[in-house]
């Protein structure tokens, strides 16, 4: 797993709410920079468009190569996109989307080692998982219509359907094994039951999507992408609960180990 | 200044026009914004102006868009809220309009063309929405039709300042479609969009200082 290299600026019209969401997404995210500019300059509510700005360019002298600023709402969003305009700088960029859902899903990809675009896609991800809600992430593939994830695939030479294999529920991850082109080799498959008594929340499932997206490896967990933070908060599982950590790609047997060593303990929680 | 064109004095003095025009009508603008927004909008103009004119002391610009952009990104970092942005972007998208010494009544209508799109682009605001674009958006097409008629700068700034009254008064009876009077529905009815009236008056003091 590469060192972060793409920074986070939180823009809100509080200094309390910008400033509790990097410490949210510094737990996910230990290594990534991450920068508040909530509220007014004396503390106001209001967005101030000087905090935003020194927090970019901050982010940018101390290293990062890239930086992707998200925004509560209203005049916060309309000052992060002046501050954009001005510096014109295409290191920088916005993502529209929910505050709190987003800035998760991009500080765990940017922790991934996630490049700027990277964690502006795992950031858009987070438009659809508000909007759809979680039936959509475990209803696994379904259809065409929500190929939100990374992994999405080319229909194998033998044509496959990719509509043809719904139905398939929780077997259904190993569905690439059956249709042999799908992905690049055999399914490396694992059951296991979380022990913790909170099951997969936030902080597991960073430390889940963080760690899928280290191997060389397609890694799903009950059908949906284990490098998606959002997609496992989505499963709503909770402690006790059936999973199936399935993995293909050079180092499927790698991932799913030390997906399993995770899970099996709990996450280090009781 | 009278004349065809205006060049950086021309943009000088309306800068300090408008911070005077501004700290004279604050009041009035921040009652028309208590009646449907959060009641700040003229402290927020007058505090972003006052900051405006606290830079001008050994300013010596080259371009009338120097100006402009010095008013843009000052207002973007002083006023706070939307009208921050909103006003800095329409001043940061004039001065790229406006990269010369001087600007003809074709300039005058390019800068303010290029303003409202600023404004469009960030607020999303359509004529009709109660908001500034309702004053910007007939100013542009008064200040037009001035060039294509053969008119002054001066000329085509008064067309404007009088097309963005009339504009900013046509807000009077619209429920409002964007920011936080659009929570109110048709208890904005009646009320006067403030973004709408300061842009007025800014364009009346472009036409001023341009006349005198």
């Amino acid at each position: 797993m590469s060192a972060p290299t793409t920074a986070l600026v939180l823009v809100s019209h509080s200094r309390g709410l910008a400033a509790g969401l990097v410490d949210v997404a510094a737990q996910m995210a230990p290594d990534v920079t991450l920068h508040a500019a909530g509220g007014t300059d004396d503390g106001g509510i209001g967005t101030s468009y000087d905090l935003i700005e020194q927090g970019i360019t901050s982010a940018l002298e101390t290293g990062a190569q890239g930086v992707l600023v998200l925004t509560d709402l209203g005049s916060a969003t309309l000052t992060a996109e002046s501050v954009l305009e001005l510096l014109d700088d295409e290191r920088v960029h916005l993502v529209n989307a929910p505050f709190v859902e987003a800035t998760v899903a991009a500080s765990v990809a940017a922790q991934g080692g996630g490049d700027l675009l990277a964690v502006v896609a795992a950031a858009g991800t987070a438009i659809d998982s508000f909007v759809n809600g979680r039936d959509r992430s475990v209803s696994g593939d379904t259809g065409t219509d929500h190929s939100d994830g990374p992994e999405t695939e080319v229909p194998g030479p033998n044509g496959s359907d990719s509509g043809g294999s719904a139905g398939s529920e929780e077997s259904g991850s190993d569905g690439p094994d059956s249709d042999g082109s799908v992905s690049d080799g055999p399914v490396v498959a694992r059951r296991l039951t979380l022990t913790n008594s909170l099951g997969l929340h936030a902080r597991p499932a960073a430390t889940l999507a963080r760690l899928a997206a280290g191997f060389d490896a397609s890694v799903t967990v009950n059908g949906v992408d284990a490098a998606s933070v959002l997609a496992l908060m989505a499963l709503g599982l909770a402690g006790g609960a059936e999973v199936e950590v399935s993995a293909t790609g050079a180092q499927a047997n790698e991932a799913v180990d030390a997906l399993a060593i995770e899970i099996e303990s709990g996450f280090g929680e009781t | 200044m009278t004349g065809g064109s205006l060049g950086t004095q021309w943009a000088l003095a309306w800068v300090r026009a408008s911070a005077a025009v501004v700290a004279d009508q604050r009041e009035a603008l921040s009652d028309l914004d208590r009646a449907i927004g959060d009641g700040d909008h003229g402290e927020n103009l007058n505090r972003g102006f006052a900051a405006v004119l606290a830079k001008l002391d050994g300013f010596e610009p080259a371009t009338v868009g120097e100006v402009l952009k010095l008013v843009a990104t000052t207002l973007m970092s002083t006023v706070g809220g939307a009208a921050g942005p909103l006003y800095g972007t329409a001043f940061l998208r004039g001065a790229k309009a406006a990269d010369a010494a001087e600007i003809d009544a074709a300039g005058v209508a390019a800068v303010l063309a290029a303003g409202v799109e600023g404004v469009v682009a960030r607020g999303k605001a359509e004529v009709g929405d109660k908001t500034m674009v309702d004053a910007w958006t007939p100013a542009v097409a008064a200040a037009q039709q001035v060039a294509t008629d053969g008119g002054s700068a001066a000329e085509a700034l008064r067309a404007a300042a009088e097309a963005a009254a009339t504009g900013a008064a046509s807000t009077d009876p619209l429920v409002a479609h964007k920011g936080r009077a659009s929570y109110l529905g048709e208890r904005a009815i009646g009320h006067r969009d403030p973004g709408a009236q300061s842009s007025a008056l800014l364009l009346l003091a472009a036409a001023d200082v341009a006349a005198a």
